[in-house]
């Protein structure tokens, strides 16, 4: 049986722990509400942009000979891009985890179809996972992820993607990114961002009455073209804001959960010590009345 | 004057401009442009560079703007841009800084049209404009 000092030293050890996983947890809660502005500040822009851009598609349908490239689906996919967000930093529960398996499980199928998929890593967790199965890392971008990170990011990485399409290097984009549902629940999902899908058509609302009327300089099919890659740079720093916020999220519930678990095991070793002080102190009783009776003779 | 105009300067980090104008002067793709209350619908792609407005009282106000277009209607302005600025909040160290950068990166990558001189050229564009209107301010 542990010494009664063993048991106290691990006690100390826990209420340690507990500390530190009590600290990360506000410091994590403090950086989620952080993320949660920033995406707050985020939407007036994409609403106002999708409005823009649904409009805009809405008067170049006539001619779909001329549809932009981007727009357009490849007959034959035979390379993917495919980016994928992970946080930099562990300590957040099945968070980088989930993002990776759904990574692997696409990446899996895709290779059975005899489709190459290209990696392009978000976020050290999923780049050290995918490097130590030697996969093919086209490019990798670390540091992002739950911290402070402006549009340019999204505008490079999004650069690098149309420009690999429009090359024909590669016949497609995706990305996996984890989207924020609630403070308890982030779902990894996969998206196709090249090219483009899902411009939503402006609605038939009375707001098309005075959207019919813009006039566009440049014409429509350029003002488009123009577009376009914003599109493809807004759905990655959705994607971005979105995989922050859930790792603040996801941290802060394993961060509680460890904090909790350390409760429990600081009670049942207190239970311990006590036992065994009473049991101690029960055997010296012991010592003592056995010692005064032989005495007694 | 007819009436003021709501001008909206949106960026995907914040909210730049949002209140009501009297005149916008903003840098368009085909040259710069005016707009007054009443103005025709009309949508357009913004060069990187200055966008004026005098606010309700009157003084005039710089603001930086670059990668942006611009929706205009009768009673509203919305611009969205990528990177925006108000005057007073141009950092002018930071843009000299950048412009001797992306100009060494020029010079190194010359001839090669590849991604990195068009980034380079864009950084400088914004570099430059951004240095101008922080001097408008001290001249």
């Amino acid at each position: 049986m542990a010494t009664l000092k063993d048991i106290q030293l691990k006690i100390v050890g826990v209420k340690k722990t507990q500390k530190i996983t009590k600290a990360m947890n506000m410091v994590a809660a403090s950086k989620l509400r952080g993320a949660q502005e920033k995406a707050e500040a985020f939407r007036p822009y994409a609403n106002k942009f999708a409005e823009v851009l649904g409009s805009l598609s809405d008067r170049i349908d006539a001619d779909e000979e001329h549809a932009p490239p981007l727009l357009v689906p490849r007959a034959e996919v035979k390379t993917i891009d495919l980016l994928l967000m992970t946080s930099d930093r562990g300590l957040c529960g099945g968070f980088n985890t989930n993002l990776i398996i759904k990574a692997e499980k696409f990446m899996k199928e895709k290779a059975e179809q005899g489709v190459d998929v290209r990696l392009i890593c978000m976020g050290r967790k999923g780049r050290d996972y995918f490097r130590r199965k030697k996969y093919n890392i086209q490019s990798e971008h670390i540091g992002i992820v739950g911290g402070k990170f402006g549009f340019n990011v999204a505008v490079n990485a999004g650069q690098e993607l149309i420009d690999a399409f429009l090359n024909g290097e590669t016949d497609e984009a995706r990305v996996i990114f984890s989207e924020f549902v609630s403070m308890s629940r982030q779902v990894p999902t996969l998206s196709q961002i090249v090219p483009i899908v899902g411009v939503e058509k402006a609605e038939q609302a009375q707001e098309a009455e005075y959207i019919a009327e813009h006039i566009c300089e440049p014409p429509a099919e350029e003002l488009m073209a123009e577009m376009l890659p914003k599109q493809v740079y807004v759905q990655i720093f959705r994607g971005l804001l979105e995989t922050s916020t859930s790792e603040h999220a996801a941290r802060m519930a394993a961060m509680d959960n460890a904090t909790t678990n350390c409760g429990e095991m600081i009670t049942s070793l207190s239970l311990i010590y006590n036992k065994a002080r009473q049991a101690a102190i029960t055997a010296d009783l012991m010592d003592i009345v056995g010692g005064a009776e032989a005495l007694k003779g | 004057m007819a009436g003021n105009i709501m001008l909206e300067v949106v960026t995907p980090d914040k909210a730049i401009v949002s209140e009501e104008v009297q005149i916008v002067v903003a840098p368009g793709e085909y040259g710069e442009f005016g707009v007054l209350i009443g103005h025709t619908s009309f949508l357009t792609t913004l060069k990187t560079g200055m966008l004026r407005y005098k606010d309700k009282g009157g003084s005039e106000r710089a603001v930086f703007v670059s990668g942006g277009f611009a929706e205009v209607l009768p009673n509203k302005v919305t611009v969205l841009a990528e990177s925006a600025d108000r005057r007073r909040d141009i950092d002018v160290e930071r843009a000299r800084a950048a412009m001797k950068r992306a100009e060494q990166r020029l010079s190194e990558a010359r001839a090669k049209e590849d991604i990195d001189s068009r980034r380079a050229e864009a950084a400088l564009q914004r570099a430059i404009a951004r240095m101008k209107i922080s001097e408008r301010r001290t001249a």
